[in-house]
């Protein structure tokens, strides 16, 4: 009798088993090594917003696309004026935010005026410095006027940064996003996972998927673990390029190595002695082996870079060239700054394996010139404190993941204190300038200012390793901009 | 001590067996760390991507790390560092533990029950627990998880020594040493300490692996010693995500704990057995 229930009921599981590998499974779970600090990403500049809620929950005017170009979407489409200055959009109609109400011409107004406000909190406000204007001819029509050219406005306004958001829930956005994305936003477990849900109201072809699981494990044994379990169904980026092997080798699993908009750098203080002298900046990026890093913490997953430009760009120019890794040659820029005798300096690692492994490898690299790198680990909140925000630190390696971001050294503060008029004379010409001929000479006199002033040491472009369920389809392979859009997800 | 007490317990201690292979096992680890201070086969920083994640070889005998790292170096230091940061925080442990609780037994009354109830309050959190509380308050650091592993200690000897130092206080030779006008102090130093001696140097065994230990989950949570000095708690939790690649980087440091652990405590029991003083009344 006993054994007959257990025949039955066996029988009964493999039933179950067969009726849910028939119907096609609608729900995703995505894993994230880190949590977002909150929901909103006009408001933040940490990725993790962006690759949580960017074209799934929220989006802007225009959006950008997974090979990086530029397509429409609450924007339906746009005119620029001859002289370049002036926008104008004719809006999408029928849209509704995932509270029910309309969007229009006054949302836009007030996204892009709470972005340019003196107290906006954007940390993109760079983006939107260009505009003078935003005027609201009818509700579905919005016109921007820029006080000067802006060559990749269009391009701008794709960020996550510049997402529309309703006046009656921006302030609540943080804790429960609403936008007018193809999927709503259902709950946030904190320290756990973000659970999204398709938008059947939405304006555009809605989501295959019904439900979508961002779940965050920030351990990279328990991600891979979790993996080969099959408890996630995918990791856009996995943080541990070293069991990309083991993924590879098994047939359950689809590996897709892609590439980033992160330039991977050993920034260094550029205000700060020793490292205001060039030599020692020239001396350092000598020492500096970018094969073995890449080799030795990356797997060899990672384009070399010689300036702060993506390799995958157009107007990229190889400078890998420039400081060759020569440690004799080095130790002789050192002995000619007069720090012939050695010298110590603090080497501040945030927490993914690229930093705290990169770093163990350039310390002891540095070693061998007379350079003793001391290493000092620090969770992302005291990074962005101490060194991003109090430039309190001499080297420190990390991966700026915005695309075109090279603007960010003619900033007037910015953490490696860069202060070059010749560099920043160039980036006002590139804004000025909107023909893509003209724009990629600027874009390549940039890359060599800043490489021949040896501001940091230009390491790799982050590759991006995709681990996936075979059967899933549509994950983007590339990160053009920071996000995880799930929109054209499905199962085969 | 006379030698012939010595002597005593020495051949006592060769008949006990948890004494004899507790403390080879130390020993040769203490050995291994000494020879660490003048000589490793590799430079433990000395990075060597190329050849990475090598097993075992004659160059390497017991491989080398995820960067060209040769192993056994790294594994000699970590035994260095473990003994090192052990031995302080136990000594911290008992160098405040000891008075406090020799005072607490000689002074009884509120000073007693202040200790005490310090003490109750110290061990109503976790060691381990307690160890990464003050770590996360002062920075992670070898130095500091030398205090932090230190502190938890404080209240076990304390404890210990009040308890074993009570009953001594009744008994005649310290009475007759009152009535002689021995002060309290004196007392303590003379006729205390010495008679609670082997009950505290089988907790310091006992606390020294338990040391070991909490270093190494301390360093496992990135808290203890930091790069580029190696530890095996360190190499341990780097070689988490190389299970498949290189499961012998998990092995050898995973290992070297166990032993280590494993001949302290032996240790600790063979010491209990030979120097214990109810043990060697009951004979």
């Amino acid at each position: 009798m006993k054994r007959h229930f257990a025949t039955l009921s066996l029988a009964a599981g493999l039933a179950l088993a067969a009726g849910q590998a028939l119907a096609a499974k609608d729900s995703l779970v995505l894993g994230m090594v880190l949590e977002p600090p909150h929901l909103d990403p006009t408001a933040g500049a940490a990725a993790a917003i962006d690759e949580v809620v960017y074209a799934n929950v929220f989006e802007g005017l225009t959006r950008i696309d997974r090979n990086g170009a530029v397509k429409p979407a609450l924007a339906e489409s746009w005119t620029v004026s001859d002289d370049g200055l002036t926008y104008i959009f004719k809006l999408r109609s029928g849209v509704n935010f995932h509270d029910g109400s309309a969007f229009d011409s006054a949302d836009v107004k007030y996204s892009l005026d709470r972005a340019t406000a003196e107290d906006s909190t954007n940390a993109q406000k760079g983006l939107f410095e260009p505009i003078a204007k935003v005027e609201t001819p009818d509700p579905h029509t919005v016109r921007i006027t820029l006080a000067r050219p802006t060559g990749n406005f269009l391009f701008n306004l794709g960020w996550g940064d510049a997402v529309i958001v309703a006046p009656e829930n921006a302030a609540d956005n943080k804790s429960k996003p609403v936008g007018t994305g193809p999927f709503v936003f259902k709950r946030w477990v904190k320290g756990d996972r973000v659970e999204l849900e398709r938008n059947g109201a939405y304006w555009g072809s809605p989501a295959k998927l019904a439900n979508a699981t961002i779940k965050i494990i920030p351990d990279p044994a328990a991600a891979a673990a979790a993996v080969m379990a099959g408890d996630v169904d995918a990791f856009a980026n996995f943080p541990a390029p070293e069991t990309m092997a083991q993924f590879e080798a098994d047939p359950r699993f689809e590996v897709v190595i892609g590439s980033t908009e992160g330039e991977t750098i050993l920034a260094m203080n550029n205000t700060r002695k020793p490292l205001d002298d060039i030599r020692v900046r020239r001396a350092i990026a000598h020492a500096v082996d970018r094969k073995a890093v890449i080799d030795g913490a990356m797997f060899g997953y990672g384009t070399p870079i010689g300036s702060h430009f993506a390799p995958h760009h157009p107007a990229y120019v190889d400078l890998t060239g420039r400081y060759p890794y020569d440690p004799a040659r080095a130790k002789a820029l050192l002995a000619e700054a007069g720090h012939g005798a050695g010298l110590k300096l603090t080497l501040k690692l945030p927490p993914p394996s690229y930093a705290r492994r990169g770093g163990e490898i350039i310390a002891a690299q540095l070693a061998q010139v007379g350079i003793e790198a001391e290493i000092i680990p620090v969770e992302w909140a005291q990074w962005l404190e101490q060194v991003f925000r109090g430039t309190d630190y001499d080297l420190t390696i990390v991966s700026h993941t915005e695309p075109m971001d090279i603007g960010i050294y003619a900033r007037d503060t910015y953490y490696f204190n860069y202060k070059s008029a010749a560099f920043r004379d160039v980036i006002a010409k590139l804004n000025a300038a909107v023909e893509d001929k003209a724009r990629y000479a600027l874009m390549a006199d940039a890359q060599k200012t800043i490489a021949e002033d040896s501001v940091n040491v230009f390491l790799f472009q982050l590759a991006k390793h995709g681990v996936w369920d075979a059967k899933v389809e549509g994950l983007w392979e590339n990160s053009p901009v920071q996000a995880n859009d799930l929109t054209e997800v499905y199962w085969k | 001590m006379t030698s012939e007490a010595l002597s005593e317990i020495w051949s006592k201690g060769l008949a006990s067996r948890s004494f004899t292979i507790g403390g080879a096992i130390t020993l040769a680890l203490v050995g291994v760390a000494l020879v660490s201070l003048a000589w490793t086969p590799y430079a433990v920083t000395e990075i060597n991507v190329p050849m990475k994640l090598r097993p075992p070889s004659a160059a390497h005998w017991l491989g080398t790390d995820q960067f060209g790292r040769d192993v056994l170096s790294m594994m000699m230091l970590g035994a260095r560092n473990s003994i090192a940061v052990s031995l302080v925080a136990v000594g911290i442990g008992a160098g405040l533990g000891v008075p406090l609780g020799a005072l607490a037994a000689a002074r009884r009354g509120w000073v007693e029950e202040a200790v005490m109830r310090f003490n109750d309050f110290a061990f109503a959190f976790p060691a381990l627990l307690s160890a990464v509380m003050i770590t996360a308050l002062l920075g992670p650091g070898a130095v500091n998880s030398i205090i932090a592993i230190g502190i938890f200690n404080v209240p076990v000897f304390a404890r210990v020594t009040r308890g074993a130092s009570l009953s001594l206080w009744q008994r005649e030779f310290v009475l007759a040493a009152q009535v002689a006008g021995k002060g309290a102090t004196r007392i303590t130093l003379e006729h205390i300490l010495p008679n609670i001696a082997s009950v505290l140097i089988v907790q310091m065994t006992i606390q020294f692996a338990l040391a070991i230990l909490a270093e190494a989950g301390l360093s496992y949570l990135g808290l203890g010693t930091q790069p580029p000095n190696p530890s095996w708690g360190k190499m341990l939790n780097e070689a988490q995500t190389f299970m498949y690649l290189a499961p012998q980087l998990a092995i050898f440091p995973g290992a070297a704990i166990a032993v280590t652990v494993l001949g302290l405590n032996l240790l600790g029991d063979g010491l209990r057995d030979v120097l214990d003083p109810r043990l060697r009344r009951v004979r």
